[in-house]
């Protein structure tokens, strides 16, 4: 899957966590730019990738994470493993 | 985890421009919430249903829940899985979720959010360490027994407070089993290992509930049934403290509100079952009483036979069981009376009904009949067209998804839980009884179901083709087991197939149903040949249809595409004769109801009739007739 595919099904998941069809992901887009990606809505975010991607993240991975950019360079190399 | 649910494949597209239409019906987004789903789109159902409705359409008689949540971690998880749920068994659902921890002081204090909540029911959710800690591997048994006490007076303290606050249900999660053994498989013999601990208390809990009136959701069991992992996520619950994995919450939700229905008055009282490969394997019509598979002897009679024996406790604890099938009456019966491994038997049924009508309206008479609410119904049968007709039709009538393989259906139904139920009472067992006695055999009402409607919404494709190397083994199989819908019953085999095929003016079809919910394969097959030579008149040898797609109007198609390739190759005129055996009566009219005049010539061993094509004017139906490509 290449990352523009895995933005394209993060974009998916974002529509769906937000009920927000007119969210448009970019690599830089972060919870700033987003009012309601609070912190419970970030483990949704997290969980729902891994549930969909059929992936599994480390707590520290996503502590780390400061972008939806972070977040596909993530995905990339998890499905790549 | 919903497995008992339908499975839709475009759910997410669906909810999105559900969303988007600010005009969409309460009834449109509580039919959403009957599809298997994933978190995200519970939680997205869950958001558009509470930005458009504040209150239950008044057709619902059930009062408003209002549910309070209390427990010792993050609870913000699990209320939309809760009301998608209560849509899914019309109970509306306000929910109040606690600060975690502050439960105690919650239930004290007169003034707080909770108590301003004037909850009707309320869910205690609690996690192994917050009541025992680590726990202790010194304890000695005594003092850990002593431990396990003390957490349990807690709790019942709680149940008390809870029951001050609120005259409507109280429900115990039981401790989840995530604590680590410490010494492994024999660890109940380390007293004060945290698992011992947690072991002992939820065996306290389930002997103490009942009189207390509280309910327990045993999550313990479910986890064990899904998996742990299914239920709790560690690096959640460090993380976020979430005891409930934001994943399960659709299944937790279902699992709530079943105990709250049960509560209510709310829970199915009758399983209106299906019985050709759904109570045994095969088509009692057409294999006959020796020919069905029930019991000993292979791996799908035994299943059959446990489905059955599951089906036998629950009608023993009170669930009415009803049979809609379709089928002449006297051949599905037979099993019941006269076959060894029957596990039910026609007195565990309290509403027996086998004919040729469309379900939904044969599942209304049962409700009519047992003077029940359709919302108490069940309905289970293996054919994917009967559910979605049924699920159209009677949108209130639960249908479990079944698996393909009947060693699973014991385990959709109970997975489901329809019946879910908080006691049993001494009317239950009494009640199929009750039903038997009491049942009025009136003869069946016609109904006013939208069949037409349904079969219009199918897309159905009759796809047609002659006799052809590929169909040639399916279509002699038919040819030789097809016994209800066969005119003539005449069998024969490969070399007859090709030489039908090769016969000069004989006209060969094979057809194949397909419709939205899938392909039907080959389902009628028919053999016209030039009736003395003459090519100008076609007598049909064969006509023979399977059951399964019976009242969908495939006759009256095929009867089109009939007289049009007769047409073609120069015939104008059809014979067709009946010539009953035991078990094609419900075909004895099939020429008349399609047209035909009655020949005279007539004996008993058949009746003869005559279609001019020249006057034929082809039937209006919902099937598009294609054919074959190469």
């Amino acid at each position: 899957m290449t990352k523009a595919e895995i933005l394209e099904k993060l974009s998916e998941i974002f529509h769906e966590v937000f009920d927000d069809d007119g969210i448009v992901l970019t690599p830089e887009t972060s919870a700033d730019h987003i009012s309601e990606w609070d912190s419970f809505n970030h483990i949704h975010i997290i969980v729902a990738v891994e549930a969909r991607f059929g992936v599994k993240f480390q707590v520290a991975e996503v502590t780390a994470l400061k972008n939806v950019g972070d977040l596909v360079t993530l995905i990339s190399a998890r499905l790549a493993a | 985890m919903l497995s008992w649910l339908p499975a839709k494949p475009d759910l997410s597209e669906l909810i999105g421009a559900i969303s988007k239409n600010p005009e969409a019906s309460f009834e449109a987004i509580a039919a959403l919430a009957g599809y298997r789903q994933d978190f995200l789109q519970t939680n997205r159902i869950d958001r558009v249903l509470r930005k458009r409705f504040s209150a239950p359409p008044a057709a619902w008689t059930s009062q408003p829940v209002r549910l309070a949540i209390l427990g010792s971690s993050t609870l913000e998880q699990l209320p939309p899985g809760i009301r998608v749920a209560g849509l899914r068994r019309q109970l509306w659902v306000e929910t109040f979720t606690g600060d975690y921890g502050l439960y105690r002081q919650d239930l004290e204090d007169e003034a707080s959010a909770l108590h301003g909540f004037e909850p009707n029911a309320i869910l205690f959710v609690f996690d192994a360490a917050s009541f025992f800690g680590a726990g202790d591997v010194l304890l000695s048994r005594q003092e850990a027994r002593a431990q396990v006490e003390q957490a349990v007076v807690k709790i019942t303290d709680l149940w008390e407070k809870a029951g001050r606050l609120c005259k409507g249900p109280v429900i115990q999660q039981t401790f989840l089993l995530d604590p680590l053994p410490i010494i492994g498989h024999n660890d109940y013999r380390l007293a004060g290992s945290l698992p011992s601990l947690v072991r002992a208390a939820n065996e306290m809990l389930r002997e103490i509930s009942g009189e207390h009136g509280v309910d327990l959701l045993a999550i313990d069991e479910l986890s064990a049934r899904y998996g742990l992992e299914a239920w709790h996520d560690p690096a959640l619950w460090h993380h976020a403290k979430q005891l409930i994995s934001p994943v399960a919450t659709p299944a937790y939700g279902d699992h709530v509100v079943r105990l709250l229905g049960a509560r209510l008055g709310r829970s199915a009282k009758c399983l209106v079952l299906d019985l050709d490969n759904t109570l045994w394997g095969g088509i009692i019509g057409d294999d006959g009483l020796a020919g069905i598979q029930l019991g000993q002897g292979s791996g799908q009679g035994e299943a059959f036979v446990a489905f059955q024996r599951y089906i036998h406790s629950l009608s023993r604890r009170g669930i009415i069981l009803a049979v809609c099938s379709k089928n002449d009456e006297a051949n599905a019966l037979a099993p019941f009376e006269k076959h060894p491994d029957m596990v039910l038997k026609r007195e565990d049924i309290a509403c027996f009904v086998a004919n040729w009508q469309d379900k939904a309206s044969n599942i209304r008479h049962i409700a009519k009949t047992l003077n029940i609410g359709l919302d108490s119904l069940v309905f289970a049968d293996d054919n994917p067209f009967e559910r979605e007709l049924v699920r159209r039709e009677l949108p209130m009538v639960s249908v479990p998804e079944l698996p393909a393989d009947p060693s699973g259906y014991g385990r959709c139904l109970c997975d489901a839980g329809y019946f879910e139920a908080a006691t049993v009472t001494s009317d239950d067992l009494q009640r199929t009884r009750q039903y038997q006695d009491n049942q009025a055999r009136e003869a069946l009402l016609h109904s006013s179901s939208d069949v037409s409607g349904y079969l219009r919404s199918l897309q159905m494709k009759l796809i047609w083709a002659p006799f052809n190397d590929i169909g040639r083994q399916r279509v002699v199989q038919l040819v030789n087991k097809t016994n209800q819908f066969n005119l003539t019953t005449c069998r024969f085999g490969e070399a007859d197939y090709d030489n039908y095929r090769a016969e000069k003016g004989s006209l060969t079809l094979q057809l194949r149903l397909q419709d939205s919910l899938g392909d039907n394969g080959i389902i009628a097959v028919i053999v016209a040949r030039p009736e003395d030579d003459r090519p100008d008149v076609l007598r049909i040898h064969t006509w023979l249809m399977s059951c399964r797609v019976l009242g969908r109007q495939v006759e009256e198609a095929t009867l089109n595409l009939l007289s049009e390739q007769a047409l073609r190759q120069g015939a104008y005129r059809l014979i067709g004769d009946y010539r009953p055996t035991e078990k094609n009566a419900m075909v004895s009219s099939h020429y008349e109801r399609l047209g035909f005049s009655r020949l005279g010539g007539e004996t008993e061993a058949r009746t003869e009739w005559l279609l001019d094509l020249k006057s034929y004017a082809p039937r209006e139906t919902f099937i598009e007739i294609i054919e074959e490509g190469p």
